[in-house]
């Protein structure tokens, strides 16, 4: 018997749900969408002036990415679980937890990315200074992935609750918090031309602890409700 | 249930299962051996515990009591080749409406690598050709389940669980499925299926598992 090699089925799981965020784009492109609104009402509210918007800048566009990250998540597994292909991922030879990778690896390209690459427009438009352009980026780079894997516990944990983006928010908001302080604290240090390695280093290692560990809480909510 | 005396170890051996739902007895000490070659029909009526009994065997759900065991092991132990060998197609069939039909497909053959079959040749055999490029989502019932049921077709597991196969194909339909059903079965392969009509399978002559009769045991308790 031929078996299907870990690495094609990891890449068949990711390119299938890329697939369908392009499907369905408008699912895929609105927390960008809230993001750049909420990034661009800022300064009409609270003023143009560069001062009070640099130093704010950190804040609002952490805080906004922290929100965005969570409007799509209910849906993560859910379109899966209903209609049956979480079933069939439970039952391949290879481990739930290790597929299920490939599907926060794809939220991951959907939301977390594209902050990535957004990053120096919402700073300008935040007239965040030259030197806090790229820790924003690296903190950005640094943190989602932690946002993803973060998420996607709260997505499996709430698979069988009606409408459980509420509950999500919830459950994940208090695990964001440390990578908002450390995040915004990077950012804030740059543009003073302070040393960010140290926050960076946390950053990154809240980020290899959530992927590695969060796999295991994923499988583990899925099978629940799949039961 | 029938009990069969053979020598050789059973395929799948189910041993005393027992099943409570939310304080409902489904069904109680079921106990059943599925050997190659053997076609095995679920059948009771609506809420008599059928899909609960299949995805129990497809090791998706843990009895309530009792075990399963598979080629003489319990399917914990033999996990990694149990998923190897079973093809389940659940009540939900796991196709993806925003995807194709030939993508679904495809999608599905990445997952099992089974041998390479043409989805073209599939499509055309089951009457999908020229709704290829159609999303699934669109497509009617009936040829939403045969997208469903072209894993069948591409796939080298020995035993097959399927609940309600045969529903909102047409005759045509059925009658693929049957012979696909046949040809599995001439290959020494299992098949345990539900089905709440009583199937006119011609040549076949599955093996039944009545469930009706827990669910009047429940009954009659429950009236007392």
């Amino acid at each position: 018997m031929i078996n299907a090699s870990m690495r094609q089925v990891w890449l068949a799981v990711l390119k299938r749900d890329l697939r369908i965020a392009a499907r369905r784009r408008s699912d895929a492109l609105n927390p960008l969408l809230f993001l750049l609104m909420v990034v661009t009402l800022f300064p009409l509210g609270v003023g143009p002036g560069p001062d009070i918007l640099a130093r704010i800048a950190p804040g609002i566009i952490w805080v906004a990415a922290l929100l965005a990250s969570l409007l799509g998540l209910e849906r993560l597994f859910k379109d899966d679980f209903q209609d049956g292909t979480l079933e069939q991922l439970c039952l391949l030879p290879q481990p739930l937890a290790f597929t299920t990778t490939a599907k926060v690896m794809a939220h991951w390209l959907l939301t977390g990315l594209p902050l990535v690459i957004l990053s120096p427009l919402l700073a300008l438009l935040l007239s965040l200074p030259m030197q806090g352009w790229w820790a924003l980026a690296l903190s950005l780079l640094l943190g989602t992935p932690a946002l993803s894997a973060l998420g996607a516990i709260g997505a499996a944990l709430t698979l069988q609750v009606q409408r459980g983006s509420s509950l999500i928010s919830l459950i994940l908001i208090p695990l964001f918090i440390p990578l908002l302080i450390f995040a915004t604290a990077a950012v804030e240090n740059a543009s003073m031309g302070l040393a960010v390695h140290g926050q960076l280093a946390i950053l990154a290692a809240i980020s290899v602890l959530t992927i590695t560990l969060s796999p295991l809480a994923i499988a583990a909510g899925i099978k629940m409700s799949v039961n | 249930m029938t009990q069969e005396t053979t020598a050789k170890v059973p395929l799948l051996h189910a041993e005393q299962l027992s099943s409570t739902r939310g304080g409902r007895v489904l069904f109680d000490e079921l106990s059943f051996q599925l050997h190659p070659g053997e076609l095995w029909q679920v059948t009771g009526p609506n809420g008599a515990g059928k899909s609960t009994l299949l995805r129990m065997l497809a090791g998706l759900l843990e009895p309530t009591e009792g075990r399963i065991r598979f080629n003489g092991a319990s399917l914990h132990d033999n996990w990694q080749s149990y998923c190897q060998q079973l093809l389940f197609i659940g009540h939900k069939a796991a196709v993806k409406g925003e995807l194709t039909a030939l993508e679904n497909f495809y999608w599905q053959q990445q997952l099992t690598a089974s041998p390479n079959t043409d989805g073209w040749d599939l499509l055309e055999k089951l009457g999908l050709l020229g709704l290829e490029d159609e999303l699934t989502g669109r497509l009617s019932a009936g040829q939403q389940r045969r997208v469903a049921l072209t894993r069948l077709w591409a796939n080298k597991a020995k035993l097959w669980i399927l609940d309600e196969p045969f529903t909102s194909l047409d005759v045509q339909g059925v009658a693929l499925l049957q012979k696909r059903f046949a040809e599995h079965l001439a290959d020494e392969g299992c098949i345990i299926f539900t089905s709440h009509q009583s199937l006119t399978l011609s040549e076949l002559s599955p093996k039944l598992i009545d469930l009706s009769q827990a669910v009047q045991v429940y009954s009659e308790a429950a009236y007392d």
